[in-house]
């Protein structure tokens, strides 16, 4: 082959390489940039470099509660989705065509929907005059409304419902490459069901939950709408308190900052845990 | 993996009935508090009627938003697969080096948080002039939905026999001739699985958008966004049913010719 064949993947790449370098790793690379500057109020960015907006960052009680409110929720969420999405990923394999075929479009369909559409629903839903507490208050089983909406369990059922979709499609991908006769050779060695499931089926999806629960915990850490709208002003997350800092305070360093410690995060743990999945994968399989 | 739910499985068939609710109850009540015909959120409410879906034509802004959201969906799916294609059938065939550096960078938007990229959007379009620009919304739009078209190529294109295009090119077709005649019709689904969902994820972005987008600029999101900050009323329970209806529509075409958990999955 000759040169201008080596160099063909380079030129059908190279349109869409050079797109990402402008528009996604420069701003990233200038935000890092942006959040090294002071901030002085009234004109927004200052002269010099600063490491303070960090130092704030570390040091202060306000942002200890908003990063540990935002990954306490991201976790309750993954784990959740688990919980949920595992068993509903297995009932869904055990379906006769026709009933999978519609319970696919109503489990993974709300993906296509807007989120701020499904998060309006859970809005409806949650509030003091909502449906759930009238129902409940029309059957007699509260004498009040219980508060449901700008509370933490609020934020947690609306995430579940928005991310859980993603626990099923892994899980679900994973279940499609279980090999039937394994599962067979169980049953006719004398297993009962719960046996199989345990010791035959669960082993082998446990990659497709650990990928599931990567891109559930990175969404519901980095997820905007449903805080800010079931969550409100009081109940806030980083990417809320980077919306308000960079929006309403106008302090760009200091929204720059936080987010720079943000992409850290969600960028290392599903770094570390694709490493992790990669390293199981090639005990178990060699 | 073909065995029914049995008789004695109604544990788990209670358990499918559960879920299948909670996802669809906050749809559900979306659509029903659509058809009130009082002036606030109610339910349950005594009159239905089509009060809140005549209120969208009174509704410029919205229907204008709707307008420009549909727009840009279409030109940042169009312009992701141009680039997306001709990148993933690199991927797909070639063997090169930096090859796996090249995937990650184009899938990199798939990792980021929207509201990290709609900040560093802002910061770089106001510092090089173009803050609330229609076209550095549609080329913000353009990077975040090109890893699914991606994905659906690099899947489509990874999938075919290479010694089609082999035996097109030894009969004495020109490598343009090959692309168009033989390569491009056998990732043809691909590429319109992938520019659908491109769509989808455009039309649908809030999080990036809400930095990205000025007040003449608003794609529908955004706009429904900034009016439930206001207040929640009826008319978002119409407009949203609008779109869930539309959404629907998509779907089924979606799962009708690919399969909603392939397509989702990037691997149709």
């Amino acid at each position: 082959m000759n040169d201008e064949r080596n160099l063909l993947p380079y030129w059908l790449s190279a349109p869409g390489t050079l797109a990402m370098l402008a528009f996604v790793a420069l701003p990233l690379v200038l935000t890092l940039g942006l959040s090294l500057y002071p901030f002085v109020p009234g004109t927004g960015v200052g002269e010099g470099l600063t490491a303070t907006h960090y130092l704030d960052i570390a040091r202060d009680e306000y942002f200890h509660t908003i990063f540990a409110r935002t990954f306490g929720m991201a976790l309750l969420v993954t784990a959740i989705c688990v919980l949920i999405g595992v068993p509903e990923a297995y009932v869904l394999s055990r379906l006769s065509p026709r009933w999978r075929a519609a319970s696919m479009v109503v489990v993974l369909g709300p993906l296509l929907i807007s989120v701020v559409v499904r998060t309006l629903g859970w809005a409806l839903l949650l509030g003091n005059e909502g449906v759930i507490n009238k129902a409940l208050l029309a059957l007699g089983l509260i004498s009040e409304p219980i508060k449901m909406m700008f509370t933490f369990t609020g934020v947690v059922v609306a995430l579940v419902h928005v991310l859980v979709p993603f626990m099923v499609l892994a899980v679900w991908a994973s279940l499609q490459k279980l090999d039937a006769a394994t599962e067979q050779a169980a049953a006719s060695l004398g297993a009962g069901p719960p046996t199989v499931l345990a010791r035959i089926v669960f082993p082998q999806v446990i990659p497709g939950v650990l990928s599931g629960g990567l891109i559930v915990f990175a969404l519901a850490a980095s997820a905007f709408a449903t805080p800010a709208i079931i969550g409100g002003r009081r109940l806030k997350v980083v990417p809320t308190t980077i919306y308000d800092e960079f929006l309403g305070n106008l302090n760009w360093p200091l929204g720059a900052a936080l987010a720079a410690v943000l992409l850290v995060i969600v960028l290392a743990v599903s770094l570390g845990a694709n490493r992790f999945v990669e390293r199981r994968w090639k005990q178990v399989f060699q | 993996m073909n065995h029914k739910l049995s008789g004695n499985r109604w544990p788990l068939r209670a358990f499918h009935a559960a879920f299948v609710v909670f996802m669809l109850a906050p749809l559900l009540v979306v659509v029903l508090v659509s058809f009130t015909d009082k002036g606030y959120i109610a339910l349950p409410f005594d009159g239905a009627s089509w009060r809140w879906y005549r209120a969208i034509l009174a509704a410029p802004d919205f229907i204008d938003a709707f307008w420009r959201s549909l727009a840009l969906g279409a030109a940042a799916a169009t312009l992701a697969t141009v680039l997306a294609v001709p990148a993933g059938m690199a991927i797909a065939w070639h063997r090169f080096a930096g090859r796996d550096a090249l995937l990650g960078l184009l899938l990199s938007p798939l990792m980021v948080p929207h509201v990290v990229l709609g900040i560093a959007l802002l910061r770089f379009l106001t510092q090089i002039g173009a803050s609330g620009s229609w076209w550095g919304l549609t080329a913000a739009h353009t990077v975040i939905v090109l890893p699914y078209v991606l994905r659906l190529v690099v899947a489509a294109a990874t999938g075919f026999d290479r010694s089609v295009a082999q035996a097109a090119q030894s009969l004495g077709a020109s490598g343009w001739t090959v692309f168009r005649r033989v390569e491009l019709p056998l990732i043809v689904p691909g590429v319109a699985g992938g520019w659908l969902i491109a769509f989808i994820n455009s039309f649908d972005e809030l999080t990036m958008s809400i930095f990205v987008a000025s007040a003449a600029t608003q794609t529908l999101p955004v706009r429904m966004y900034n009016h439930i900050a206001h207040t929640i009323d009826p008319l978002l329970a119409s407009v949203s049913t609008v779109l869930i209806v539309l959404t629907l529509a998509v779907m089924l075409v979606l799962d009708r010719f690919y399969g909603l958990d392939r397509v989702l999955s990037g691997k149709a």
